[in-house]
């Protein structure tokens, strides 16, 4: 094959036995992995179970990985033209059966969507991205080759777009603070969009809290649902049993959350990374259990409802009649809308998550924050500084777990119904999913994975049941690809050459 | 009832057979984290696996017509074993062989991502529900009768028993004997170095994920045979009591972990015998957090020293 | 055993080189399990002296240290502070309170600073203490107070000089991890000064220097102890470092102390001869003219870079 040269790289005469061999082990690899559970379905029949065969979808899943590890070598060896013929064609075909209903009309639509090979269009949707990433990478490549730059000069156009990119992304916060506070007034915010937005923007208030702890102090928290949990179920009691409105129990769920926190971070103070990850994880469990199974306090299984919707700041309700009082719409002199309450929600959710935000900013250009930055990065040298690592750490426990609490208290009182059902483990991965992914420390990655990991499942419903494959499988993608996190980038507290205000 | 030494037998035999199974996919923690220092998040996915593709070829073969039942076991056995490998082997190869060398939370975010994912694998492929199969070996022998209780040992508690000793025996004898386990201890003790005089640590460590795959299926094939159903959800509760078996027996040490499985399964067993079963999942937990505070190195481990 | 049950230890009235004394470690022995790391090592620091530790490989020296700065707890031992505000048995400290209470600072062997914190950011963190209390446990600051942002800009103030000490200012904003590794020691250095300790232990901060900047390294140190008034602890192998700028040298090897006088004095000393280079008959007669060179002062060292 001939192939661009390029100064500095020399190709090596293609071994296509070689080639061939390392693609066969790839099929073979790829055969032993789905024989068994693809190749295989085990439906489920009255009495029992029976087998069903999926043989085609094993045998396009080697075909695809025989396919791909070949043009996996060629890009390696620096051949990405035929990469550059036939990837762009995959995905065109493939692209093509996906939608044939809609480009050429139901009859012949059906015909050839019975050449896909697997029992669900999903995998086809798939390999079609991938086919596309193989494009884009070959084309990339050959770029690269013919622009007669050499590596060092192509790394360093590659910095400095990164560093563009950081710049930008500076920007981005105001500017995506500003689309929010518009956002409910806009034309397409209607129900269902508001519902997805205060969902997002819960989690942007959890990944702002575990950011604390995690990105700030270095601190392994698989179990920061148990929080969340704790302030949800304190605002719920206090709400049924005593009648406390949503604005005085909220100091009291997140003192109850906070306290948690410190219990709970006391016995791990002295564990590191994965033990302290294992540890946090078990915790958050054993909350879990014990509001499954305390049925007398918190319900059990069947969890707390009739949770008051939180008022006007005390002062009105959002309904169309008040039992007592008034309402929101009578205060203001404007008619009844349902939508009233819902969009005071999204403000309280946002208000929140902003308090949490300046709170973070704030409190990093304090002792207390740079402490918790110092120690980790290297607690040995902390202790050497006289800085107390357990109160340290106890402090970014606590913190975090109050703004968990406060949040879980709005996620109750938004529900109107809790169940331990919503607090499992998958939560707390989740939320440190979108910590880790976003870039440590990093506050607009935060936004930008939760509206990545959650605002796109919500909006595409049809593809739910994909949303914890495709999670899991984006965690190790990103992790792979970028371990610092996507916008991992530390702004420092304090400058020398002028005092610049600390950014997100 | 509760207090006849029959019931106590009844539950040291439940709590051994558990503890068996955990023992078996604690090993695999165990090796891992000696090996490379981290916990391998989605080993209890592994576990999982091994029961799914043991159901399944229990399936096959008595749809194919096998009935001897020993030789189903054999056949099962080695089918799950090798298939389940290659699971344990592409895990360490595309998803942590890269983070070697990356701070330690990239390589736990990666497995918890590839434990999410290979839950959701299962389930989609295999769907979310129970999966239930005829009880293949029934019956056992009586050992006590108190009064009206019967203690009994089945056949299947024997057998789960009688092939974890068999297998800890092959193993520990493989790593104390064979280049490979001279090997493992190298890379242990300090991968640059044993690179350095020629060990191949890249195929030392996928070995050792292989071994712990293997063993974990075993498992598998056990939990289903003996509880007779299993969903895509097991691994990740037995995962974690398999993880607090390793730490309590000292990471880092087989025979520790098998003793910390075996330890476990009877907390459990009698937990739920003498006081509530639902709360035997915290204990569990609570063991991890105290053997962690007062006792890190756990019970058969080497106490390490901080260097400064 | 307590610091109760160690005998006193009846040192020579004057301390080698002179000076008040600072520290008194008496009978330190420190076990870990069967291994004896270190022997019942008894000897006194000066203050407004450098004191230097040194030894072969594996002689107990960084132990040393580790017992000193509250990182192990000695199996016996007094080690007594003598504090300008009172006398502290750094033996009972918690790890964190050798620096907070007792202002003991201390470098390390491999060097540990904050490396995705900025040069200017590590020595605002070790002045944590003083701002925490100035920002009232972290309340006034919130708030924005004066009295937090007066203690701030001094901390900042404090972080420049020492900057400016050693050569950093231009790269207060770098990242501590980009900068090059002599810069590095010398950060951990500075940080250490701005604890604004009275007793600076440091652990080999000539490792890895070239010739000009182990030069700058003596008049650091040299600086340290003429102005800031403190005593300095030192473990060392380069003998340049040694001999040139210490006071007072302390031999260690195998966990025992083997010698302990001025550099004049160990340098004749035929057990550190020993512990070093092997028995003397077998020492090349060139290489004990070399020794003796040495203290020549500054014809090996301070060559332009």
């Amino acid at each position: 094959m001939t192939a661009v040269a390029e100064p500095g790289i020399r190709l090596r005469r293609l071994d296509v036995p070689a080639v061939l061999k390392e693609a066969g082990l790839t099929a073979l690899v790829i055969f032993a992995l789905t024989f068994g559970l693809v190749g295989f379905e085990t439906l489920d029949v009255p009495g029992g179970i029976d087998i069903n065969t999926r043989f085609g979808d094993v045998a396009a899943a080697v075909a695809f990985g025989f396919v791909g590890r070949i043009a996996l070598i060629l890009l390696r060896e620096h051949r990405p033209l035929p990469v550059l013929a036939l990837a762009p064609l995959a995905a065109a075909i493939m692209l093509m059966l996906l939608l044939s209903e809609t480009l050429f009309g139901p009859e012949t639509g059906a015909v050839l969507k019975a050449f896909i090979p697997f029992h669900d269009p999903i995998v086809l949707w798939s390999l079609a991205i991938v086919a596309v990433f193989f494009s884009i990478r070959a084309a990339l490549a050959v770029r690269d080759m013919s622009s007669g730059l050499s590596l060092e000069e192509r790394e360093e156009r590659v910095d400095r777009l990164g560093a563009r990119v950081q710049r930008g992304a500076r920007l981005l916060g105001p500017v995506l603070l500003a689309c929010a506070l518009v956002f409910p007034f806009t034309p397409f915010a209607d129900r269902q969009m508001l519902d997805i937005a205060i969902s997002v923007l819960t989690y942007v208030m959890l990944g702002w809290g575990l950011n604390i702890v995690v990105g700030l102090a270095g601190l392994l928290d698989l179990g920061y649902v148990a929080f969340y949990a704790v302030g949800a179920y304190s605002f719920a009691l206090l709400a049924t049993n005593l009648d406390v409105s949503f604005w005085v129990a909220l100091p009291f769920a997140g003192a109850m959350a906070a306290t948690a926190g410190v219990l709970l971070g006391f016995p791990v103070l002295r564990l590191r990374g994965d033990y302290l990850a294992i540890v946090t994880l078990g915790f958050g469990e054993m909350i879990r259990i014990i509001l499954l199974n305390w049925y007398t306090f918190t319900g059990g299984p069947d969890g707390i409802s009739g949770i008051p919707r939180p008022s006007f700041f005390g002062l009105a309700d959002f309904a169309r009649n008040a039992n007592h009082g008034l309402t929101f719409h009578e205060m203001f002199g404007i008619d009844y809308a349902s939508s009233q309450r819902i969009i005071f929600m999204f403000y309280v959710i946002l208000a929140m998550a902003m308090v949490v935000n300046l709170f973070t900013m704030r409190i990093r250009r304090l002792p207390i924050g740079r402490a918790w930055e110092a120690l980790r990065e290297d607690e040995i040298a902390c202790r050497s500084l006289g800085i107390n690592p357990r109160n340290t750490k106890l402090t970014a426990f606590g913190i975090g777990a109050m703004f968990a609490g406060f949040a879980g208290s709005f996620f109750a009182s938004r529900l109107g119904f809790i169940s331990p059902e919503s607090f499992t483990f998958i939560e707390s991965a989740v939320i440190l999913a979108i910590v880790v992914l976003g870039g440590f420390g990093s506050q607009i990655g935060v936004v930008v994975a939760a509206i990545l990991l959650i605002g796109l499942p919500e909006i595409f419903r049809e593809l739910q049941q994909y949303r914890m494959l495709a999670f899991g499988m984006a965690m190790v993608l990103i992790m792979l690809w970028r371990p610092r996190g996507l916008l991992a980038y530390r702004e420092p507290t304090i400058r020398l050459g002028g005092d610049r205000k600390a950014g997100s | 009832m509760q207090h006849s030494f029959a019931y106590f037998l009844d539950q040291l035999i439940n709590g051994l057979t558990l503890g068996s199974i955990y023992g078996l996919i604690a090993i695999g923690y165990t090796m891992v984290y000696g090996i490379i220092g981290m916990i391998n998040f989605a080993h209890g996915e592994i576990f999982m696996i091994g029961a799914f593709i043991s159901i399944i070829s229990f399936l096959l073969l008595g749809a194919a017509g096998v009935t001897w039942i020993p030789l189903a076991l054999f056949i099962v056995l080695i089918v799950a074993m090798l298939l389940t490998s290659v699971y344990g082997w592409t895990l360490e190869r595309v998803a942590y062989r890269r983070l070697r060398r990356s701070p330690r939370l990239a390589a736990l975010i990666t497995a918890i991502g590839m434990s999410i994912f290979l839950q959701n694998y299962v389930q989609l492929l295999q769907s979310a529900r129970n999966k239930p199969m005829q009880p293949i070996i029934s019956g056992g022998i009586e050992v006590l009768q108190q009064e009206d209780y019967i203690v009994s040992l089945s056949y299947m508690q024997m057998i789960i028993m009688v092939l974890t000793v068999v297998l800890m025996v092959i193993f520990s004898q493989m790593i104390a004997r064979t280049p490979l386990g001279r090997a493992q201890r190298a890379c242990e003790q300090d991968r640059d170095m044993a690179a350095l005089i020629g060990v191949n640590v890249d195929r030392t460590i996928s070995l050792t994920f292989v071994v712990g795959a293997a063993l974990a299926s075993v498992a598998g094939m056990m939990f289903l045979l003996y509880y007779g159903v299993i969903d895509f959800f097991i691994g990740f509760l037995a995962g974690i009591k398999a993880f607090t078996a390793a730490v309590l027996g000292g990471i880092g040490s087989l025979p520790g972990a098998m003793l910390g499985g075996l330890l476990i399964g009877l907390i459990e067993a009698f937990w739920s015998g003498y006081f509530t079963v639902e709360y035997k999942d915290v204990a569990a937990f609570s063991i991890l957090v105290l053997v962690l505070i007062f006792r890190p190195t756990g019970l058969l481990g080497k106490p390490d020293i901080e260097k400064v | 055993m307590s610091a109760v049950d160690v005998l006193p230890v009846d040192f020579a009235d004057e301390i080698p080189g002179g000076g008040t004394e600072l520290l008194t470690v008496e009978h330190l022995t420190m076990r870990f399990g069967g291994l004896v790391a270190i022997d019942d090592v008894s000897f006194r620091a000066a203050n407004e002296r450098i004191t230097a530790i040194i030894g072969p490989n594996g002689a107990g020296k960084t132990t040393v240290f580790n017992c000193l700065t509250g990182f192990y707890k000695p199996t016996v031992g007094r080690l007594s502070l003598h504090h300008p505000k009172g006398d502290v048995l750094l033996e009972r400290l918690e790890g964190f309170r050798t620096s907070q209470s007792a202002g003991v600072a201390r470098t390390f062997q491999n060097i540990r600073l904050f490396p995705r914190m900025t040069v200017l950011e590590n020595l605002i963190v070790a002045q944590h203490n003083k701002l925490m209390r100035a920002s009232g446990y972290t309340v006034f600051g919130l708030f924005g107070m004066k009295r937090y942002r007066d203690a701030e800009a001094a901390a900042i103030e404090l972080a420049r000089y020492w900057l400016d000490r050693t050569g950093l200012v231009e790269k207060a904003d770098w990242d501590a991890g980009n900068l090059p590794y002599g810069d590095q020691r010398r950060l951990e250095i500075a940080r250490a000064m701005c604890t604004e300790p009275v007793l600076l232990c440091l652990d080999e901060p000539a490792a890895g220097l070239n010739p000009r900047e182990s030069h700058e390294l003596n008049r650091l140190l040299i600086y340290v102890r003429d102005e800031h008034r403190i005593g300095v602890l030192l473990i060392e192998h380069d003998m340049s470092v040694v001999m040139e700028i210490s006071d007072h040298i302390v031999v260690l090897d195998y966990g025992r102390k083997i010698s302990d006088g001025t550099p004049e004095q160990v340098r004749e000393d035929p057990a550190v001869i020993r512990a070093y280079l092997g028995e003397p008959e077998e020492i090349e007669e060139h290489v004990r003219e070399a020794l003796k060179q040495d203290d020549r002062g500054g014809d090996t060292t301070g060559e332009g870079g």
